[in-house]
């Protein structure tokens, strides 16, 4: 089941005694994203306290959620507890110096209320060298077994405020999750929480039929897919709370396969292959108007909107090999914009619109790279050794990470999930019961 | 990019044609009981094959005439070889009645959109080949598993060249 939110309520201004913030006089504290960013920001997390008996393991869990979605980014880094040298007490002015002589940045402090079936926390954070608060105290309450995602949330607001930019930690990722003999694999729809928690994966097919690349709707809500269910490759689409799979009717033609949403989420753009040729088209969701966005011999698949819903990105091998071409949705000849040697597949429009993620097949070895939306600035993020590959990458909601999946290949092998800073930083395998592909991540939650 | 040279490509094509030999039957490895049942990836019932001996069975069509053809890395063209395997395929359709599913597939080595564009491809030069061979294209139907449905697992060109296939699946029960 999965779980649910009744009630997210941001309330800000806890009621505390007025502390009249402290004058800048240094330089804020703010971590900014750029290609240098090397060292990690220490920041100490006390545990948060419970404010009603019986809240504490919850609240233990929720420092701990907070800090590792922090330490998971590899820009901040978690002081240890045996380090801390005085005890702070929530919604009490901190003691920087004791902060300050142990070289932490930030500091993170809440309290957790568990209580009639809801889960309350509160939060403050302050920047220690110049002793002040950044940002309100905010309160956040959700179901009692919400709290995980009260914690992610709490994460993104910590990151949000010493970046500057939004977070992606209370975000889902729909993946197909994979298990039996390589020449039979079983494969089901599966959604999970971004970082991969075990009591977040909720099976949405059955695995009674082939299914490929699910992708979210720009709101988080629908995903569409390829199934062979009905015996050859057709577009499913279904409600992430109620997964009862309906058939996209598409434009004719023998195989309609790998949809994604047009940016408004009111259309899906696929690959439809008749007579063996494959190209692009786009079908309305509520009119059911088919328009065919690419007319070519070759084989044109794999596209993906622009955050401005103009143009697509897709792959053709129009001039011999897999290449990656932006076109204007209003028409007109699509633009090549790779010229690195090998080919490239699988293009992912960013989120913030500047830059294109993709699959690079070169001289044997498979990567995940990004390149700017003209192809300028080429990339590469990861490399697959001998006997890997990487493939298939889907962008954080905020455009800092991408994920993808490694697969082992040969007989035994088998995919698994990694992230990536778009730096080429912070590689990480998130853990998943079993092997899992095609990964597509969701908006940051409401 | 992977290149073939063109010593690799003869030698594909003579192992294609070892493959497809049609007095195969009971020679080479590649008459086990697994390839021979390899008729489908999507599951179709391959009960009441019949008796690989009796020329009519559709046992007979997958063990002695060949009931696939391979391809070279990333080209959906028909060898001679596979042109051979389908001269007999089309005789032997238009002599029989049967629904036919021509099923186009890749090796693992290319991306997942891609590969099943490609294995439409190749499911489509065989239909085509198949009908101006006589066949009637109403028994014909095409579809593309990509690199979802491998029949040989290994890490090694050995295992892709038999992978990067089109399998033509007699419907038994239509």
């Amino acid at each position: 089941m999965i779980k649910k939110l009744l009630a997210l309520a941001f309330a800000v201004g806890i009621a505390l005694p007025t502390v009249t913030p402290t004058p800048v006089t240094a330089e804020v504290l703010r971590l900014r994203l750029t290609e240098g960013q090397i060292e990690p920001m220490p920041f100490a997390i006390p545990t948060f306290q419970a404010e009603v008996p019986g809240s504490e393991a919850i609240a233990a869990e929720i420092s701990r959620v907070i800090a590792e979605d922090l330490v998971g980014t590899a820009l901040f880094r978690q002081i240890p507890q045996s380090a801390f040298i005085s005890n702070h007490v929530f919604n009490t002015a901190p003691a920087f110096a004791d902060w300050r002589a142990i070289n932490a940045q930030a500091l993170i402090s809440g309290a957790v209320a568990v209580q009639g079936g809801q889960v309350v926390v509160k939060f403050r954070l302050h920047d220690v060298f110049n002793g002040t608060e950044m940002g309100e105290g905010q309160q956040l309450v959700a179901n009692a077994d919400g709290w995980r995602r009260l914690a992610h949330k709490v994460a993104d607001q910590v990151y949000s405020r010493i970046t500057g930019e939004s977070g992606y930690f209370d975000s889902r990722v729909i993946y197909v999750a994979e298990s039996g003999p390589k020449d039979n694999r079983r494969k089901v729809v599966s959604i999970m929480d971004y970082d991969g928690d075990p009591s977040s994966v909720v099976s949405l097919t059955n695995g009674g039929s082939l299914v490929l690349a699910p992708r979210f709707s720009p709101s988080g809500d629908r995903v569409l897919f390829t199934s062979y269910a009905n015996g050859s490759p057709r577009i499913y689409l279904m409600d992430v709370a109620a997964p009862n799979p309906i058939e996209v009717p598409t434009a004719p033609g023998n195989m309609a396969f790998t949809p994604r949403f047009s940016t408004d989420g009111r259309a899906v753009i696929y690959s439809l292959e008749a007579g063996g040729n494959t190209d692009i088209w786009m079908t309305d969701l509520s009119s059911g108007q088919h328009s065919r966005l690419t007319s070519a011999p070759s084989i044109e698949t794999a596209p993906s909107f622009s955050p401005d819903g103009s143009q697509i990105v897709f792959e053709s091998d129009r001039s011999g090999t897999q290449q990656l071409y932006v076109m204007s949705i209003g028409g007109g000849e699509p633009t090549r914009i790779s010229f690195g040697e090998g080919r490239y597949g699988t293009p992912v429009w960013s989120p913030r619109g500047d830059r294109i993620a993709f699959t690079k097949q070169n001289a044997g070895s498979f990567h995940i790279g990004v390149m700017r939306t003209d192809g300028s600035d080429e990339r590469l993020l990861s490399s697959a050794s001998a006997g890997y590959l990487d493939e298939g990458p889907t962008w954080a909601p905020n455009g800092r990470v991408l994920m993808f999946f490694r697969e082992r290949l040969g007989a035994d092998g088998g995919p698994s999930l990694y992230s990536v800073d778009i730096s080429g930083r912070n590689l990480r395998q998130i853990p998943t019961n079993g092997f899992a592909s095609d990964p597509s991540w969701g908006p940051l939650r409401p | 990019m992977r290149i073939l040279t063109l010593a690799a490509l003869t030698a594909l094509a003579l192992s294609t044609a070892a493959c497809t030999r049609p007095d195969r039957f009971g020679g080479d490895g590649s008459t086990d009981p697994n390839a021979a049942a390899g008729m489908g990836a999507g599951g179709v019932g391959v009960s009441g094959l019949g008796d690989p001996n009796d020329p009519n069975s559709p046992a007979y069509f997958q063990a002695v005439i060949g009931d696939r053809v391979l391809f070279a890395v990333d080209q959906s063209v028909l060898s001679p070889e596979a042109m051979l395997t389908l001269d007999g395929q089309a005789q032997w359709l238009i002599g029989h009645g049967y629904n036919v599913v021509i099923e186009g597939h890749a090796d693992e080595q290319g991306t997942r959109e891609y590969n099943l564009a490609l294995g439409a491809r190749r499911a489509n030069a065989v239909f085509e080949y198949l009908v101006s061979k006589g066949v009637n294209a109403s028994q014909l139907r095409t579809i593309s598993y990509g690199k979802e449905r491998p029949v040989a697992t290994c890490a090694a060109d050995t295992c892709y060249s038999q992978n990067r296939r089109a399998v033509t699946a007699i419907q038994l029960g239509m």
